[in-house]
């Protein structure tokens, strides 16, 4: 049986992250965006760490530093530098509003409470609210990618869904620390590819709109 | 006994929001000036404005309805019974099974549709764009309230407002992310209903950017002071409700002795100056928003009170 305390604060910690990605939804300032996603990693590093001390498992402490040191500070800072670089400091252009899209997400997350409660009936409390909100972040960090158009933007759902898949391995109990350290390194070398193509794109087409692309592909005249 | 008891104290509850209504305002507008480096008005003006606006003639538009005259009476009354309705530094009131939060939300929205109603009664154009923005940001904040409403609703299993406040008090709560959200929700609503800065500013004269004063700008006389009091009463009556809610420390319980109701009153004199004390900070610190920015505003209250009900059907029952 989990003790209330234990529980409220995971729910508490949990539940931080999902209100964090409706905030990442709902920013639309490059720079506040960055920092609201340096929040989400914070958020999960908190939240990794309560995980790591209620399960007994100091491995995933080491989990919690790498989503520390490597998502909110160094990713963050870099991509603030990029935002810099490139010089748009304007506003995000979203393809709908900031309203639908919230009210889209505010479907996502009743869609994947009303799937998790009925998948895991089996496992205990605190596993089924983890895996419920992480794939209700997955979710949002989706849905940011396909309502932003710019290509920054779009990098910050991709590192939000991965988040997302962190909260859920730490709430399932029994994440391999190998597998959690090459995920981080991937998402390093990701990170590091498609600041290089942050850069590519800019030449390329004068712009980091993906709209641009479309043309190119020939969807849209 | 018990009956006249709890009569007494539903009566003192009435007088009290109505006494403490202006000075509360007084208090806002006094800490608002002194940040600002002004002096300001003394904290008892409200009670002056009130008095010298009583005693002067109303004068009332050629084509003014019935209803221009009549809809003051009535705003004041809803608004009067529902912050009378709400626990202040007592539960277990007389009129405690009608303190419904429901019942609070529809009285403030009749409340909102005759102020509506007047201010497009007369025909002149600024009543109207009063009106329609008013409107406006109540089919907004009205659903925001409601969510925050059924959230505490499911955490307290009642929407009746001093069975919540026990609620709150016994120590079962424990933390929940929900309760944070509701609250950040019900002080967004707060400030919108209340015309408060960032929706609306409350001091201002300015025609492109005011709501409630340009409702009210054909009233004179003993209809403004009626309208300004209730204006007063709705201030007072969001700040005890947050209180209420979400800090009911203090509260005396039914049927407890007197001591127990000077601890209460005490509690909740501090309560409203906290209170007050945070809105002139928060208003003083923020810029007033365009009106076109209102709904994403308030779309973010409706969406946190939203994702706090939805978070309430992960609970540590399942």
């Amino acid at each position: 049986m989990i003790s209330p305390l234990v529980y409220d604060v995971a729910h508490l910690l949990a539940g931080g992250m999902v209100l964090v990605s409706f905030m990442l939804l709902y920013q639309d300032r490059m720079h506040g965006l960055l920092n609201v996603f340096a929040l989400h990693a914070v958020i999960l590093a908190l939240s990794v760490s309560w995980e790591a001390y209620i399960q007994d498992a100091p491995h995933l402490f080491i989990t919690a530093a790498i989503a520390l040191i490597v998502k909110a500070i160094i990713i963050p800072l870099a991509l603030h530098r990029i935002v810099r670089r490139l010089n748009i400091h304007r506003s995000v252009e979203t393809v709908v509003g900031i309203g639908p899209t919230m009210l889209a997400g505010m479907g996502l997350v009743a869609l994947s409470m009303a799937l998790m409660l009925r998948v895991t009936s089996a496992a205990d409390a605190l596993a089924r609210q983890d895996l419920a909100f992480a794939l209700s972040v997955v979710l949002l960090g989706l849905l940011m990618m396909v309502s932003r158009r710019n290509a920054v933007s779009q990098v910050v759902g991709l590192m939000s869904i991965e988040n997302g898949l962190i909260l859920a391995a730490t709430g399932a109990k029994g994440m391999p620390l190998v597998v959690e350290i090459s995920v981080a390194f991937s998402v390093l070398v990701a990170f590091i590819v498609i600041g290089i193509f942050l850069f590519r794109i800019r030449e390329r087409f004068d712009t980091v709109d993906m709209q641009a692309l479309d043309r190119f592909r020939g969807e849209s005249q | 006994m018990a009956l006249i008891t709890n009569f007494l104290v539903q009566g003192g509850q009435m007088l009290a929001v109505l006494l403490l209504a202006p000075l509360l305002t007084g208090l806002v507008r006094k800490v608002k000036a002194r940040l600002l480096r002004r002096r300001g008005p003394p904290v008892l003006q409200p009670y002056r404005d009130l008095l010298r606006l009583i005693r002067k003639e109303a004068v009332v538009a050629d084509n003014a309805s019935w209803l221009f005259r009549v809809a003051p009476y009535l705003i004041f009354a809803a608004t009067w019974v529902a912050a009378a309705l709400v626990p202040t530094f007592a539960t277990g009131l007389m009129f405690s099974w009608s303190a419904d939060l429901i019942v609070v939300v529809a009285l403030l929205g009749s409340a909102r549709f005759f102020l509506a109603l007047a201010g497009m009664d007369v025909g002149t154009s600024f009543g109207g764009i009063g009106a329609s923005r008013e409107v406006m940001i109540a089919s907004l904040a009205e659903p925001a309230m409601i969510m925050v409403v059924f959230t505490l609703a499911l955490i307290a299993g009642s929407t009746q407002l001093s069975t919540v406040a026990g609620y709150m008090m016994s120590g079962d709560v424990g933390l929940r992310v929900s309760l944070g959200l509701a609250l950040v929700a019900l002080i967004m609503v707060a400030i919108a209903e209340n015309a408060r800065i960032p929706v609306d500013n409350p001091a201002t004269h300015l025609e492109l950017t005011m709501v409630h004063e340009a409702m009210v700008l054909e009233y004179s006389g003993r209809h403004l002071a009626v309208i300004e009091a209730a204006a007063f009463l709705k201030l007072l009556l969001y700040v005890s409700l947050i209180g209420a809610v979400f800090t009911p420390w203090g509260v005396a319980q039914a049927g407890s002795g007197p001591a127990a109701y000077a601890v209460g009153v005490a509690a909740y004199v501090v309560k409203l100056a906290i209170g007050g004390i945070l809105l002139a900070i928060f208003e003083i610190a923020i810029a007033k928003m365009r009106v076109f920015r209102v709904p994403e505003f308030l779309g973010a209250a409706l969406m946190l009170a939203l994702l706090a009900a939805l978070l309430m059907f992960m609970t540590r029952s399942l």
